[in-house]
């Protein structure tokens, strides 16, 4: 029997609860766990023998500066190729504090995709083996990708967020 | 004057009493190197020819494009999809299109999915080529890449008769094509499909069973299926290490699963598994790219009357109208107007969407708060993700083995680099 969306959220709401929520954006299903969570929610997709997600994607950030106390999302893309389907997992964290479990023990290629997401929004990622800088110069000291640092010149008027669609 | 500089003390190099002791030896290759093709550093440890380790330093060509396209509209974010994977444009190109097209939800007509489809194959078979010529190149053998680059150029001829412009494309817009082919474009195409295979042939037999690039090539720069799929590979060079995963199979796009086409598969994983692999594929696109002709010219000669559709008709709102209507027509010039001036809000919507490019799934994660531009855009670039894994594969091999991995591998500094 071919894993479909629903087989996924039953069997991982039966082994963590409540705590995650759902959606399906796009037909794509896509869970948010706490963030301490995310190893474990990883490993058992991983080692159960029906979900079987064992191929990483993607992994990236977002930064929400609206969302108080959980301004960073850290995003995977998750697949399983037999039974050709995909995951998206998001955890949120607060920007003071932006602590996330490494995946890249589970998936080598989660090494330098953190790295990028330390990189650019200054995700921490707890027991990553070399968490350095990989796109930007060492000696920056700032996450780019932040929505505080804006694209334009601040000075320039014909450029505004309006112009963009917004505010 | 000859015995100062033969005293070490006095000696205008300075080097540490470390490196005076140890046995091995720090090479510094790249970042610009005849070698590297691109822009790629490798400071590696070797011992005589054999490498110890490498530690790769990328962002040498960054150009922040995910925050750009932040601040652009969607329709000019196809310029910096361009600039990604610069050896084969038009598939980043029409990855991005499909990837606004899902946000939109607008159903582009199968005229337009063949028109994709050639342009996507033959930029496949550029992409390969260019490739597999270079491992040639760097193995010794620099004739073979004579002859199909002449070849490449035909394709970037049928491009710049299609869209304008040669290797940064920007071709197509949102919903399909800026203009129809023409019939120069098909007369091109024809020439190619009916020259090109004779040249591929040639180009097979000095190399596929020529001795010393089977000796230089089999064995060189290994991974298995297991590492490749920890490591996130995809695209031929996860084909090459045997597992058969291909986007336009897995997730088809653009009316891919009407077509009959094969997966071709390796063992090994090495150089020249992934040579062989990429010949395959080239074979594959030309095949697919005959079929998609035929499939427009049997769909123009049952339905001449939709002879002109090439593009969806929903994605007005995104697609610059032509000029002749724009001067006329009242319709047309505010669309026109609008478009330029950015006044095209999108759905509130977070999209991922990704294509086989020629070095593999080509993601686009898209998220959108519904204003003219992306709130946040991700590219998943397959050779970022694979080329972490370059110094585990190149470990204990020797450094011209090195060499042709990075050249096999077709690590593309654009790609890297985003």
């Amino acid at each position: 029997m071919a894993l479909t969306n629903e087989i996924i959220q039953q069997k991982l709401t039966e082994k963590f609860g409540e705590q995650l929520t759902w959606d399906t954006p796009y037909g794509l299903l896509t869970v948010t766990a706490p963030a301490e969570m995310n190893l474990k929610i990883m490993q058992h997709l991983y080692d159960d023998e029906t979900l079987r997600f064992r191929f990483m994607t993607d992994l990236t950030a977002v930064h929400y500066p609206e969302r108080a106390g959980e301004e960073l999302c850290v995003v995977y893309l998750l697949h399983n190729m037999q039974d050709n389907i995909r995951l998206r997992l998001k955890v949120y964290v607060p920007s003071e504090k932006p602590d996330v479990y490494t995946a890249s023990k589970l998936f080598s290629t989660a090494n330098w995709m953190e790295r990028e997401a330390y990189d650019f929004f200054g995700v921490n990622f707890i027991g990553h083996p070399n968490l350095i800088r990989i796109m930007n110069v060492d000696e920056m000291e700032h996450f780019p990708m932040r929505k505080e640092y804006e694209m334009e010149d601040p000075t320039r008027r014909d450029k505004d967020d309006e112009m963009f669609g917004r505010g | 004057m000859s015995e100062q500089l033969t005293t070490t003390g006095q000696h205008h190099i300075k080097l540490s009493e470390e490196s005076l002791q140890k046995q091995t030896t720090t090479l510094n290759l790249g970042p610009t190197h005849p070698a590297t093709h691109g822009v790629f550093q490798n400071i590696m440890e070797i011992d005589g020819e054999r490498v110890m380790e490498t530690v790769p330093t990328v962002g040498y060509i960054h150009r922040a494009f995910e925050k750009i396209a932040e601040r652009r509209p969607y329709y000019q974010i196809t310029t910096l999809t361009d600039r990604l994977n610069y050896c084969s444009a038009p598939i980043n190109n029409m990855g991005w299109h499909m990837t606004v097209e899902k946000l939109l939800g607008i159903q582009t007509p199968k005229r337009v999915d063949y028109m994709r489809i050639v342009v996507m194959e033959l930029s496949r078979i550029a992409d390969h080529l260019v490739c597999n010529s270079v491992v040639a190149v760097d193995t010794g053998a620099l004739t073979g890449f004579t002859y199909v680059f002449q070849y490449r150029e035909k394709i970037y001829e049928i491009f710049e008769e299609i869209c304008g412009s040669r290797l940064t494309t920007n071709m197509g817009r949102v919903g399909g094509f800026e203009r129809n082919f023409t019939d120069t474009a098909f007369a091109k195409l024809d020439d190619f499909i009916a020259t090109f295979p004779k040249v591929m042939e040639e180009f097979q037999s000095l190399l596929d069973r020529n001795r010393i690039f089977m000796d230089r090539c089999i064995g060189a720069g290994p991974i298995n299926a297991e590492r490749a799929l920890n490591y996130g590979f995809t695209g031929p060079n996860l084909r090459a290490a045997g597992v058969d995963y291909d986007v336009r199979v897995a997730q088809p796009y653009c009316s891919y699963e009407e077509f009959d086409f094969k997966v071709p598969v390796g063992t090994t994983g090495d150089v020249y598994d992934r040579y062989l692999v990429r010949n395959a594929e080239i074979w594959e696109s030309l095949s697919l790219v005959k079929q998609a002709l035929a499939k427009i010219r049997k769909m123009d000669a049952e339905f001449p009357e939709q002879k002109n559709v090439y593009y969806a008709l929903e994605a007005d709102h995104f697609h610059l109208p032509a000029k002749p209507d724009v001067y006329t027509k009242m319709e047309a010039l505010i669309y026109h107007f609008k478009i330029i001036m950015g006044e095209i809000d999108a759905p509130v919507g977070e999209v991922y969407h990704s294509v086989e490019g020629g070095n593999g799934e080509l993601g686009f994660y898209l998220i959108s708060d519904g204003g003219r531009t992306p709130y946040r855009l991700h590219f998943r670039r397959p050779c970022f993700i694979y080329y972490q894994a370059y110094p585990e594969i190149v470990s204990g091999g020797l450094l011209s083995d090195a060499v042709i991995t990075l050249s096999s591998l077709n690590v593309i500094a654009g790609e890297l680099d985003g």
